[in-house]
């Protein structure tokens, strides 16, 4: 039995009369890559910020590694949880290994006074990460793609048993795309760092995710290994929009295509719209 | 390569810019009207009073020293002040100045001198609160968030400068006073009031405020990752940003109340600084306290020099040198 490294029963969370989360329940297992998809406000954020202490829910519990996530100090889950951000923060002209030193913070003092295996484990991470020749830039003068790279090094620097990705790809190109969630893959595999990712893009979650989960205004439409959740059912209903779904040809992997409305007629007479 | 550690830099920067400061301190206690030389004020700093003309000896120790004491803590303190507000909202635009704060505490600073207070700790307590209520006034009209923007930050101060300045006016016209004059000097900015036992006060009451920034400079760079990936590196905020605040805003008061409002320094510095030696707070504090004092010593030396007669207030010079800056980064940020 693998053990749950988040545990998560009827959250529920608020911005004042809007809705963010609703009884939200799930759990995420020891070395998931968990993938949370979903319509834009459907709380896919929200859900990241509780777990990364950002927010507190108002109602439910939450569990990380098997203890209350109340029960943490923000040092102490903070040496537990990293976070990727959307977008990395480029208003001040801080280094590649500025930034990803930072990631050491939970683990020093008040001044974070880094010592020479704090300065190692800045290397190894963006060696792994594929920006140790970007070490002395500063993060404001690169790419979009490498300053995510940057970013997931900060994260790996931490030292974290989980990583929390908002929406990593959003801003990519396709080559950044594949570069990122490559990456993720190998972390999970040879780090053995547990991945929870938000993402708009459902076909690169059907790839890499083992577990979906779909939220819509706040709810729960499905959860589960991707071929239960990426049906034209639960899609339709999450997004409202017709779908078509059916295998990639890469594998056993659903392929889901936007189908625009002249499409619609030929796509119900070929029969794999059911109407 | 290897990136130096902490200590390392910081020790090379500290040596750098005390060197800096010490110079800028024998320039300010040696330059003046009555014109001494560089050997002469050597042999004045080095032997007993009984060794050199005694005139010489009570304005090197009891004018131009103080003098520039204050100048360097004063210069530190508003540093400091740029340097925690461009963190804290994340604008490398921000400063206590511009946005206000120290407009606020000159009204504070201005009833309580009507009032006929002691500076301290009376002027500095009413200077205190006027800061606070300016900074509380900048919240409720950007609701925090908003400050972030340059352009809402910069109508705020604006808006907030212009309310202050009349409202000083609106005082200085209902109190006919012959401390008036006084005032509007000191509206620009003025060291000249200094003398021993003030600059001990302001000592005591600044130097445990850097100190207290300095153990939060880790926070500090942490915050310029964004408010919520500085939690989940492990940072209060809320702490922090409090802290922080009421901090600087006491340090700014403080100085306010002694020298009135004194301009840009709290830009000038921290760029150049961020400039010569990168955006890492740990260092920056140190730097802003040691490079802030001596371009305090060094514009007050102006001040008081430029002139043939008399001199003029300091921050005159400050904000000759700060507003070209400000209009550069404000061009090239656009």
């Amino acid at each position: 039995m693998m053990k749950n490294v988040i545990n998560a029963r009827q959250l529920s969370y608020s911005y004042g009369h809007l809705r963010g989360l609703e009884d939200v329940s799930f759990s995420v297992q020891q070395g998931d890559f968990f993938i949370i998809i979903g319509p834009n406000g459907s709380g896919k954020t929200t859900l990241l910020k509780c777990i990364s202490g950002i927010l507190r829910p108002r109602t439910g519990r939450l569990e990380i590694l098997g203890a209350a996530v109340q029960a943490y100090s923000r040092k102490s889950l903070a040496r537990s949880i990293a976070l990727v951000p959307q977008t990395a923060p480029v208003d001040f002209p801080f280094t590649v290994t500025e930034v990803v030193l930072m990631g050491r913070s939970p683990h020093l003092g008040i001044l974070g006074v880094e010592h020479q295996q704090d300065l190692e484990r800045a290397r190894q991470a963006m060696d792994f990460t594929g920006v140790a020749s970007l070490a002395h830039r500063r993060l404001d003068q690169l790419s979009g793609g490498e300053r995510q790279r940057v970013m997931i090094a900060r994260a790996i620097c931490q030292g974290p048993r989980i990583i929390l990705l908002d929406e990593p790809t959003a801003s990519l190109d396709l080559a950044h795309q594949v570069r990122v969630m490559d990456l993720m893959e190998r972390l999970r595999h040879e780090k053995k760092v547990t991945i929870l990712m938000s993402s708009h893009d459902i076909n690169l979650a059907a790839l890499y995710g083992n577990r979906l989960m779909l939220l819509k205004e706040g709810h729960v439409v499905s959860i589960g290994p991707p071929a239960e959740v990426l049906t034209f059912q639960t899609l339709e209903a999450a997004y409202g929009c017709p779908l078509l779904v059916d295998k990639s040809p890469l594998g056993d992997f659903q392929r889901v295509t936007l189908v625009p409305q002249k499409f619609i007629d030929p796509a119900i007479k070929a029969g794999i719209r059911r109407p | 390569m290897e990136s130096p550690l902490l200590l390392k830099r910081l020790f090379r920067v500290s040596v750098l810019l005390l060197i800096l400061l010490i110079a800028a301190v024998f320039f300010g206690i040696s330059i003046g009207s009555t014109g001494s030389g560089i050997s002469e004020t050597l042999t004045t700093l080095f032997s007993g009073p009984e060794a050199t003309d005694p005139m010489r000896h009570t304005i090197i120790w009891q004018v131009r020293f103080p003098r520039v004491i204050l100048a360097i803590l004063v210069g530190a303190a508003l540093s400091l002040g740029g340097l925690v507000f461009q963190a804290l909202l994340r604008n490398p635009l921000a400063e206590p100045y511009i946005l206000g704060i120290s407009s606020g505490s000159g009204i504070g600073a201005i009833i309580g001198i009507l009032a006929g207070l002691p500076r301290f700790p009376g002027v500095s307590a009413t200077a205190f609160a006027g800061s606070m209520g300016t900074l509380l006034l900048l919240f409720v009209m950007s609701s925090g968030q908003t400050l972030l923007k340059k352009d809402t930050l910069l109508l705020s101060g604006v808006m907030v400068n212009a309310f202050c300045a009349a409202l000083i006016t609106f005082l200085m016209s209902i109190t006919q006073d012959s401390r008036l004059h006084n005032i509007l000097f000191w509206l620009m900015g003025d060291l000249s009031a200094a003398d021993l036992s003030q600059v001990g006060i302001v000592a005591i009451a600044l130097i445990p405020c850097f100190v207290l920034l300095f153990a939060l400079s880790n926070s500090m760079n942490l915050l310029l990752m964004g408010r919520e990936l500085a939690q989940t590196m492990g940072l209060n905020i809320k702490a922090a940003t409090l802290t922080l605040l009421v901090a600087t805003s006491f340090m700014v008061s403080l100085t306010v109340s002694f020298c009135g409002p004194v301009g840009f320094v709290g830009l000038v510095m921290p760029h150049v600084l961020r400039l010569a030696f990168g955006p890492d707070h740990r260092v920056l504090v140190p730097a802003c306290i040691f490079g802030g004092g001596a371009y305090m010593v060094l514009c007050d030396l102006l001040a008081r020099t430029l002139p043939d007669q008399g001199e003029m207030p300091a921050g005159v010079i400050t904000a000759m040198i700060g507003v070209p800056l400000f209009i550069l980064l404000l061009k090239r940020s656009g």
